[in-house]
């Protein structure tokens, strides 16, 4: 396993090296060197939030393309249920999974609908395991790799189930090698994500040795050919949904706790307000009677992941249309095939932030910073290519900037040096 | 090279909700160094507690964290109204904080049971009119 396979990278001869990318990043991963932001792939939690504030679009996230299921007999389409809630007047979720067959697939595997099972599990663990209240959300891969570099205290509260587009990924495997006999491998399983994290989690599970996702690929690349082809299908879909609200209601914030039945939740979106959440979390600050809480990186929920087109606020008011007359639930009619939803891997904190790996050398080092900081000017202005100057203090002592990367110890070095070289032509 | 590490800061009385100031910025440096994480959360739960007291009966005062191999030792001095009777003040429930700062959530008479159950010693000295200091120590 790749243990830092992260999605989003820089596409060299776009990036300007300007800072806004460094100044956005919740866990510092991005320097500017040489004029180039540079992503520290261990720190790097694949938020997207650089992608979303980079004005010369230089940040990327890897993904697959539609094309790729040549490489297989049978694809299965998995929309995520943000999806729906990118096109106009959807009334029914049957033509656009109509229409994801028109463009090619074979199948399709609502993600919502294995959301409902992941809810129901969710429900049986909350309810065994009140030692570990209140237990956080591990659908939003992002929370899950922050908590993992930053939260250790928190790692015992994670959900330790798989996220419903891996089970939909497994359910749909199953169908499939059911419905056409061919052997597993042979089936290709597309995911339709909205962000970039889930990318990374195919490549790189947590909690679990292997993806059963072969394809990730991104809403907004597929979002121009579907809609003209919901045109096409519009008055003849096939009957292929099989969720109700609970699990669509999984693509905004709210929804997965919502899905719990049970009113003892936080549920937070926006990755400072998750940070916010966590680090009082940590402190103790939250009723001990709180069973749950849900955590989204993207403002609104996954609808306002960085691979989606439509405003995540206008997105949440299109599914809240579109759920209005659907059942509670519908998986119960759908054939279920056989799954372990829980974890396998016990997952551990990485310390990526750490100075040393002992406390006397991480003590001689914070010294170092803590005396460095005095001596720059607190502006964390980033020109140096660091987001803050104790976040440069810090690449100094680790041996990888100079203090002189800072503009005004620059500035006042030349200023010195002036005054001698005047000083001397005196004498 | 220093074998100890010395952090102080000032808790400012002005604004109680930037009470835990210290606290953060001491988790963030804790963590940094390595510190075991059940250790890191006493002391932050700890020195969160003595930064609430400082705000609401000592009109804030001043922290110094001392990080060794051994420990991690908190000063919290005050030149507050003092504690008449510590031994009140350490039963949990007893509260001599306002109706004002109750009403925010805060006084429920836990802070010194908090600190004391969440520190490996705790010691007080106090003195009417003159103010309070706190040491605890939490060893790792």
């Amino acid at each position: 396993m790749d243990l830092y396979g992260n999605s989003v990278y820089l596409l060299e001869n776009q990036c300007k090296g300007c800072t806004n990318c460094i100044k956005h990043c919740p866990t510092q991963a991005i320097r500017v060197r040489n004029g180039k932001a540079v992503i520290s792939t261990e720190k790097c939690i694949d938020c997207g939030e650089c992608i979303r504030i980079c004005p010369h679009h230089a940040k990327k996230a890897k993904r697959g393309f539609i094309d790729a299921i040549n490489n297989y007999d049978y694809s299965v389409a998995l929309p995520a249920p943000a999806l729906y809630g990118q096109v106009n007047h959807l009334e029914d979720v049957n033509i656009l999974l109509t229409a994801l067959k028109a463009m090619g697939f074979d199948d399709v595997y609502e993600v919502s609908a294995a959301a409902e099972i992941i809810s129901r599990e969710s429900r049986e663990y909350i309810t065994s395991h009140r030692e570990k209240w209140p237990i956080i959300s591990t659908a939003c891969p992002t929370v899950v790799r922050l908590i993992q570099v930053r939260y250790p205290d928190l790692m015992d509260n994670l959900l330790p189930l798989i996220t419903p587009a891996e089970l939909a990924a497994r359910q749909a495997r199953a169908r499939a090698v059911e419905r056409t006999g061919l052997p597993p491998e042979r089936i290709g399983i597309f995911f339709i994500s909205p962000c970039p994290s889930k990318v990374t989690a195919a490549k790189s599970p947590i909690g679990y040795k292997h993806s059963d996702i072969d394809c990730v690929l991104a809403i907004k690349d597929l979002y121009p050919i579907l809609v003209s082809t919901m045109g096409e299908v519009a008055d003849h879909p096939e009957d292929l949904a099989i969720s109700g609200k609970i699990g669509i209601s999984w693509g905004i914030t709210g929804g997965e706790a919502g899905g719990l039945l049970s009113d003892a939740y936080v549920a937070a979106d926006g990755i400072e307000n998750i940070i916010r959440v966590l680090e009082d979390l940590e402190d103790d600050k939250f009723s001990s009677d709180l069973e749950f809480i849900e955590l989204n990186a993207c403002n609104g929920g996954c609808v306002g992941g960085v691979m989606t087109v439509e405003n995540p606020f206008a997105a949440k008011a299109k599914m809240q249309a579109l759920r209005k007359y659907m059942p509670v639930s519908a998986t119960h009619n759908v054939k279920t095939y056989p799954y372990d939803a829980e974890w396998t891997d016990n997952v551990e904190y990485m310390p990526v932030f750490e100075l040393a790996d002992n406390l006397k050398d991480s003590m001689a080092k914070m010294s170092e910073i803590e005396a460095l900081c005095k001596e720059l000017p607190g502006l964390d202005c980033g020109c140096c290519g660091a987001p803050t100057c104790r976040a440069l203090a810090e690449d100094v002592t680790r041996g990888v900037a100079k203090k002189s990367d800072c503009s005004y110890v620059l500035r006042e070095y030349l200023h010195k040096l002036t005054d001698d070289f005047h000083e001397l032509n005196q004498i | 090279m220093p074998d100890v590490m010395e952090l102080v800061y000032e808790v400012s009385n002005e604004d109680f909700t930037r009470a835990g100031e210290a606290s953060s910025d001491v988790k963030r440096k804790l963590k940094k160094l390595g510190i075991p994480s059940d250790v890191i959360r006493r002391v932050s739960i700890a020195l969160y507690e003595g930064e609430i007291n400082m705000v609401i009966h000592a009109y804030g005062g001043k922290v110094t964290v001392t990080i060794s191999e051994e420990a991690i030792t908190m000063v919290l001095a005050d030149k507050g109204p003092g504690i008449p009777d510590i031994d009140k003040a350490m039963e949990a429930g007893y509260s001599t904080a306002p109706d004002n700062v109750r009403n925010l959530g805060f006084g429920a008479g836990m802070g010194l049971p908090n600190m004391k159950k969440n520190s490996d010693e705790m010691n007080i000295e106090t003195q009417i009119g003159v103010g309070t200091t706190v040491t605890m120590t939490v060893k790792l």
